[in-house]
């Protein structure tokens, strides 16, 4: 939906239409790509609950929560958006970085393989700390 | 020359998407998909426990949650703004998202204190 033009004392302001992020394929990544913030956000707070379980000695009431089938939905959505946004954010370093090797500029691929493997690496880490650690 | 903050918060923006990329994913699939769903078994308390009481364990916490905190108010900032044509109210947006990370932090200090 459209809105009129506009011309207010502060000068002109073209219509403006409101399902912009519809228009095309590209606008809707791009807003999907911006909206797993959200997810990023609530995953934090979920995780900070987690904490204050542990914390708090109250681990089982938490587990109990965790395992309802909303929390389960909410949280398979939260997996879905922080790995969308850990695909995306990872991508993007070569546009922002430039990295030269005796002259030589590193192409893309390598950075984001780069980044992809230390993603990785960084998960297999976590996951051995939390499921296991050094017993 | 005018100061602006907008350099720094751009910085935590993008360190917190670094942050978040390399550990949301793994976390929230433990405890909040596989653990839930009986996939992997919760690990006992005392072990969650003895990971938590770790000073660099913990202060990398309050980093993780105050990075990742404002990555999100960066964008949701931004990203309300273009989706719903209230760039006018920059001001008050901006305030709300980074209060709400600043917030979070707290609460994630007091915790881990």
């Amino acid at each position: 939906m459209k809105t009129r033009d506009e011309v207010t004392p502060g000068g002109y302001r073209p219509r403006r239409d409101a399902f912009w992020f519809a228009r095309s394929r590209a606008y809707t990544v791009f807003v999907l790509r911006e909206l797993t913030s959200v997810f990023v956000a609530w995953t934090v707070v979920f995780l900070l609950l987690l904490v204050d379980a542990v914390l708090g000695g109250s681990l089982p009431e938490f587990a109990a929560l965790a395992a309802r089938p909303w929390m389960i939905a909410l949280n398979v959505l939260a997996l879905a958006a922080t790995c969308f946004h850990a695909i995306t954010f990872l991508n993007l370093a070569p546009r922002a970085t430039v990295v030269r090797l005796d002259g030589y500029r590193l192409p893309a691929w390598l950075i984001q393989g780069g980044n992809h493997s230390l993603w990785l690496a960084v998960s297999a880490v976590v996951a051995f700390f939390v499921l296991r650690g050094f017993q | 020359m005018r100061r602006t903050p907008e350099p720094y918060l751009w910085l935590l923006f993008s360190g917190g998407g670094v942050v978040a990329a390399l550990l949301l994913p793994v976390l929230v699939l433990l405890f909040g998909v596989l653990m839930p769903l009986g996939v992997v078994d919760w690990p006992a308390a005392e072990h969650l426990r003895a990971l938590l009481d770790s000073p660099p364990v913990r202060v990398a916490l309050v980093v993780v949650v105050v990075l990742c905190l404002f990555h999100a108010a960066h964008r949701v900032r931004h990203t309300s703004e273009e989706l719903f044509g209230i760039a006018r109210f920059d001001v008050v947006i901006a305030l709300l998202c980074y209060g709400g990370a600043v917030a979070g932090g707290v609460v994630a200090a007091v915790l881990m204190v």
